[in-house]
């Protein structure tokens, strides 16, 4: 990418601005870390009157200011563009070079100083630290403006999800204090259980919420040890053979009775739950689950495949962002806090590893994680 | 909301929502009014409802399989029964602070439901439409 700075030079001496836009308008460089490329549109001014209708009319990045012009004083104008709150950085050059320019120059908000005369090269080098520190500065104020929109989006959405329960439970809250279904509790008992269905949801978006916090801010105390992945994948089918048995889903594992990998079970045990509840509750009655569980190299890879409802494209390319949830036909009346993929997604990212996945709609979806064996001293 | 108040004996109302908590509320609602409450969670199958059944008051939520289905389901309730009255409820209005209602003439002409409501709806307001409209 390219990125073309406009630099105004302000001096009175017609060989002095020769010079600099000489020197100037044929350099560039790369700044590495964005990665872009850097070049210069030079203007000129000769005074201060001449600075000062030019500044009206066009946006400058950096200014060449000389300290002492015909009409006025260099500092008066640094003054002028300091007050002006000008998105640009000042470089002040001066004939007379003494330190108390420096100073003052400085302290009026100028970002350098170049004592005359001085050569190409001088000046390059002055002119290629403003020009880094602009565009790092933008970048960086970017960056953060972009972070407070996701923040701010997830913080919405985030608010969205957690209302939605507390309304359907006020709602039948209040419809129990009107006695609208009659004077007995027993008369409640479909509201009741909904009211535990929805709080338990929240609970679990809770839950889910502060692990994706957790490893996010890297607070989540990691426990890397050498352990068994079978016993981890075993422990995990246990828990959803009840749910699976309900609609009559049939759980096959392959995957070998000795496993060994140095990692965190805790969030082994996270991927594996959400991975086999998922395939559960978008899988059809009397449908298979298969978890496969194979070491590769120094790699962990585990794939959950399922025989239900699939994703299309444009599904897929969504999900695995926050709060994604399809709502379609299918899935109806399925519980879930749209955050459990958002979790492995991180997780994976925590064992430089990678999680991806096949589906196809009606048929069903394969989800695969590869998690790198931790190679830190443990 | 008192239970005596049964004065909607003998009618029937048609309740489309896809939340099913807010279908649970508003078929009690309206039983509890003494309502025959007939309910569909998608479009599709209330579309179909509105074609095959007669009712005497409908209550469709806005957002369903598609953005717009409330709409959709007003204007096509309407074209059917034009005297039947629509209660649309959204949760469009707290969640994106899209507002819009059916009070200005500009409005009335694109938007078919007598009512628009904000969920979060409280029995006795909806109550009170109700009361309102099969006066």
């Amino acid at each position: 990418m390219n990125e073309t700075l406009k630099i105004l030079v302000v001096d009175d001496e017609p060989g002095m601005r020769r010079g600099a836009i000489r020197s100037l308008h044929s350099f560039s460089f790369p700044i590495e870390d964005i990665p872009l490329n850097v070049n210069f549109q030079l203007s000129e001014a000769s005074s201060g009157t001449e600075f000062y209708n030019i500044i009206k009319q066009q946006q400058f990045d950096i200014v060449l200011l000389d300290y002492k012009l015909p009409d006025c004083n260099g500092l008066e104008l640094l003054d002028f563009l300091q007050k002006g709150n000008f998105d640009l950085l000042v470089i002040m050059m001066t004939a007379y070079a003494s330190i108390e320019v420096a100073i003052s120059a400085t302290k009026s908000g100028a970002f350098d100083f170049l004592a005359k005369p001085f050569s190409t090269d001088e000046l390059r080098i002055v002119i290629r630290k403003a020009a880094e520190r602009l565009v790092l500065q933008r970048q960086a104020k970017k960056l953060a403006e972009e972070k407070k929109q996701i923040r701010f989006q997830f913080l919405s959405v985030l608010s969205h999800e957690l209302k939605a329960p507390l309304n359907a439970i006020e709602g039948y809250l209040n419809l129990m204090q009107a006695r609208s279904a009659g004077e007995k509790i027993s008369d409640y008992e479909k509201i009741i259980s909904r009211c535990l269905i929805r709080i338990d949801g929240m609970k679990k978006l809770i839950y889910d919420l502060l692990d994706l916090t957790r490893i996010e801010s890297g607070q989540k105390k990691r426990n890397l040890i050498e352990f068994n992945v079978y016993d981890s994948v075993k422990k995990a089918i246990e828990t959803f053979t009840p749910d699976a048995q309900k609609r009559n889903i049939t759980i096959i594992c392959n995957c070998n009775e000795n496993l060994p990998f140095k990692g965190d079970p805790a969030e082994l045990d996270i991927v594996l739950n959400n991975l086999i509840s998922n395939a559960i509750k978008y899988n059809r009655e009397n449908g298979m689950v298969t978890i496969n569980a194979f070491l590769e190299a120094n790699q962990l890879i585990i794939s959950v495949a399922d025989t239900g409802i699939g994703m299309s494209e444009g599904e897929l390319s969504r999900l695995f962002s926050e709060f994604v949830r399809f709502k379609k036909e299918e899935n109806k009346g399925v519980e879930g806090s749209g955050l459990g993929l958002s979790i492995l997604k991180r997780i994976a990212e925590l064992y430089n590893g990678s999680i991806d996945v096949k589906s196809e709609e009606g048929k069903g979806s394969t989800f695969t994680i590869k998690l790198k064996a931790e190679e830190r001293k443990i | 909301m008192k239970k005596t108040d049964i004065n909607f004996k003998g009618k029937k109302a048609l309740v489309v929502d896809d939340d099913q908590d807010f279908l649970e509320q508003t078929n009690l609602i309206l039983s509890s009014l003494g309502f025959e409450v007939i309910s569909a969670d998608s479009q599709k199958k209330a579309e179909e409802l509105i074609e095959h059944i007669q009712y005497d008051i409908a209550v469709f939520d806005l957002m369903l399989e598609n953005h717009d289905s409330g709409f959709i389901l007003s204007y096509k309730s309407k074209k059917k029964n034009p005297d039947v009255p629509v209660i649309m409820v959204t949760a469009v209005s707290s969640e994106t602070g899209i507002s819009f209602d059916s009070t200005s003439n500009e409005e009335k002409s694109w938007i078919k439901a007598d009512v628009l409501l904000n969920k979060g709806i409280r029995p006795e307001q909806l109550e009170k439409e109700i009361r309102r409209l099969l006066k």
